[in-house]
């Protein structure tokens, strides 16, 4: 057989079968369900009298309307809370492999829970209500959000009607400098090759550099493949990734984790295989990163200024560059490290694991929150990572250099909760989306690494974390 | 889900590249249970210039004369015309049940964010993609008089201006034959539950670690 990439390895192992025009049944093997893209999909089935086909393929979550602080209140707005309950609700008649509501201390946000529990393993394919699940990718699994009407399809199907993507490789070879984060990638590779850059595109991160990654960077990573257009990201599977997985609570033990381990060693791209396209970024090319406009492709480095949009000859771009400054209230050539910040936020799925606590921490260490920074929250991505944090000591660090620390879910990445900005509040976060209003009404987003938005937070600016 | 046949309808152009689904639908919106009754709410935080919250009556709130959905012209509008990258951002398919709702039945656009684009298919909306300078040229056709009309002919794949021009658009033989015959896909996959099932115990055989109950 001809080299295969790994993209053509997952894929060919899922077709159930294929129609002439390309449109395939896909076998999906994990579906991650949380509250907000579900209960249409659950009253779907409900009213053509459907079963799920396979219910111990689900695992659920309640992530986007909970709080993250006064869990003893409860969820104080009745419409989040209908919507938690209804997702209780379908639980409790459909049933689920594993379901972490409200208040259990394995919640928090779907994309954390997922790979921490081992329900993520390599070779998957996995799809969940939500544009980041392409996230999982960085396990060697071919992941990717679904609209609801696609989350009933595979409720009571298992499989999703698609057609193949082309495949991309993103190659980032050499050494990150200290200080450049997954988030600094991401970011740059965004920045160079746009929010469509890899529309139709299944894209698979290699390179020493992605190889010398963590799982949390990868899964950082795959994460934002998604705000590059691309539906799904991936990472070969290696000894990293077999690594992270052992001896999680549904990862396979004995003489089926062997068998498993061997067949995840292929989950790799073949010696030859050929990409549809091929995108290469030099690591050393790569600096902390902030965007400074209104779509994640708006971005430049620490050291840069904000860009004048004047110096942009395509119409469409220069119209977008001129808006997003308006709605930032930026000036064009303003040093990027003299843009004051209001708040700070640190979680959501793309930074909210251990290590992106870790590296927080290490800035905030022995360090104070700048007056002029009117809150600085940080929210683990669950409840495991939380306890983890705690047990190192990390929420004291937090607490004593002025920062909140609160309960998991995904709060202010979208502030669908309490948690939110106010109109015209400038923000330093770790979050993946810095649209209009995602943050809060008016509010205006710059997306950073962890140790990039703690160290805004104590300078009360953005600064160049490799001179810390 | 309903048909897409043909429609002669009235475009309302949206000249922006990159609208994301956050802003085709604010995320207060998502609270809802229900797939319907999202359309008073499509582009909230542009059409109006108060907050909108759910359950809101729309009827007293500020509009905001600037937003181009506002235009008198554009009342009853059923072609969206939009730039690149339309539909970025969240999967959530509340941005198409929020377009539909309003009342459009196409968008068109050089170029869409793939889920977005997905979701369209399973509402009985039609998104068509058409060469940038084609786009182009509709919005100048559109900008400059009113009741600026297109014809989208789905059976034949086209869309025409008002003076005759036609322009091709790609679709897929599945999402054409679904979408004009109105099908309901879970029905239609179900047909083959039997590939399904033997699929699975093949596959099951194969990576049994998979198949944790
Ligand atoms: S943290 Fe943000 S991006 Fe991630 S699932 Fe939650 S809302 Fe979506």
């Amino acid at each position: 057989m001809s080299a295969q990439t790994l993209y053509d390895k997952l894929w060919n192992s899922h077709v159930v079968r294929q129609e002439e025009d390309g449109t395939c049944l896909i076998y999906i093997d994990r579906h991650l369900i949380h509250e907000v893209t579900s209960p249409q999909a659950f009253e779907g089935l409900r009213t053509a009298q459907r079963q799920p086909w396979r219910v111990s393929s689900v695992v659920a979550t309640a992530d986007h309307n909970t709080p993250t602080d006064h869990w003893d209140e409860g969820i104080k707005d009745p419409i989040s809370r209908q919507q938690v309950e209804t997702l209780d609700a379908n639980i409790k008649f459909f049933g689920a492999l594993a379901y972490f509501p409200f208040k259990d201390k394995k919640q928090g946000i779907v994309h954390v829970v997922g790979p921490e529990n081992g329900a993520t393993l390599p070779g998957m394919t996995v799809v969940c209500g939500d544009s980041h699940t392409s996230t999982h990718g960085a396990f060697g699994a071919l992941a990717h959000g679904i609209g609801t009407s696609e989350v009933e399809h595979v409720l009571a199907t298992q499989t999703l009607v698609a057609k193949k993507s082309k495949a991309m490789l993103i190659k980032v070879e050499g050494e990150l400098g200290a200080g450049v984060t997954a988030k600094d990638v991401a970011l740059a590779i965004i920045g160079k090759i746009g929010t469509a850059g890899g529309t139709g595109y299944a894209v698979e991160f290699g390179g020493s550099a992605i190889r010398s990654l963590s799982m949390e960077g990868r899964m950082t990573l795959c994460n934002m493949a998604i705000e590059a257009g691309a539906r799904a990201g991936m990472v070969a599977v290696d000894q990293i990734t077999i690594d992270y997985v052992e001896g999680r609570p549904f990862a396979p033990t004995g003489a089926t984790w062997d068998a498993a381990v061997e067949y995840w060693k292929t989950l790799v791209s073949d010696d030859g295989a050929v990409f549809d396209a091929v995108v290469e970024l030099p690591a050393a090319d790569i600096e902390p990163q902030v965007t400074w406009g209104t779509s994640p492709e708006q971005v430049v480095a620490i050291g840069a200024r904000v860009p004048n949009p004047a110096a942009e000859s395509d119409a469409v771009k220069k119209n977008s560059a001129e808006r997003a400054l308006q709605y930032m209230g930026l000036s064009a050539e303003t040093p990027i490290t003299e843009i004051a910040i209001d708040k700070v936020f640190i979680g959501s799925c793309t930074n909210s694991r251990i290590e992106d606590l870790r590296a927080a921490a290490a800035i905030a260490r022995g360090r104070k929150k700048a007056d002029n920074v009117k809150l600085a929250l940080v929210v683990p991505g669950s409840g495991l990572v939380k306890a983890q944090a705690e047990a190192e000591g990390l929420d004291q660090v937090f607490i004593a250099a002025g920062f909140e620390w609160r309960e998991p879910g995904c709060s202010m990445c979208l502030a669908m909760n309490a948690d939110r900005l106010e109109p015209g509040e400038r923000c330093a976060s770790t979050s993946n989306r810095n649209f209009e209003g995602r943050q809060g009404q008016g509010g205006r987003t710059h997306l950073v690494s962890p140790a990039m938005a703690a160290a805004a937070a104590i300078a009360g600016h953005f600064v160049d974390v490799r001179q810390w | 889900m309903k048909a897409f046949t043909q429609l002669n309808g009235l475009v309302c152009p949206l000249n922006r590249a990159n609208v994301d689904t956050d802003a085709i639908i604010p995320k207060q919106f998502l609270k809802s249970i229900k797939r319907s009754g999202f359309g008073p709410n499509l582009f909230d935080e542009w059409r109006y210039l108060d907050h909108g919250e759910p359950g809101m009556d729309n009827s007293g709130r500020p509009i905001n004369p600037e937003f181009v959905l506002n235009f008198p012209r554009y009342a009853g509008a059923q072609v969206l015309l939009a730039r690149e990258n339309f539909g970025c951002g969240s999967s959530r398919e509340h941005a198409p049940w929020a377009i539909d709702d309003y009342g459009f039945r196409v968008v068109i656009a050089p170029s869409f964010a793939d889920i977005f684009f997905n979701n369209c298919f399973k509402n009985g909306l039609l998104p068509i993609v058409l060469p940038a300078d084609v786009v182009d040229q509709l919005f100048r056709e559109t900008e400059a008089g009113d009741g600026y009309r297109l014809n989208v002919d789905l059976a034949a794949q086209t869309v025409t201006t008002p003076s005759g021009a036609s322009f091709g658009f790609d679709i897929t033989t599945h999402r054409k034959h679904c979408l004009l015959n109105g099908l309901d896909e879970i029905g239609l996959t179900l047909q083959h539950a039997d590939e399904i099932k033997t699929f699975e115990a093949a596959y099951r055989a194969r990576q049994p670690w998979l198949f944790v109950e």
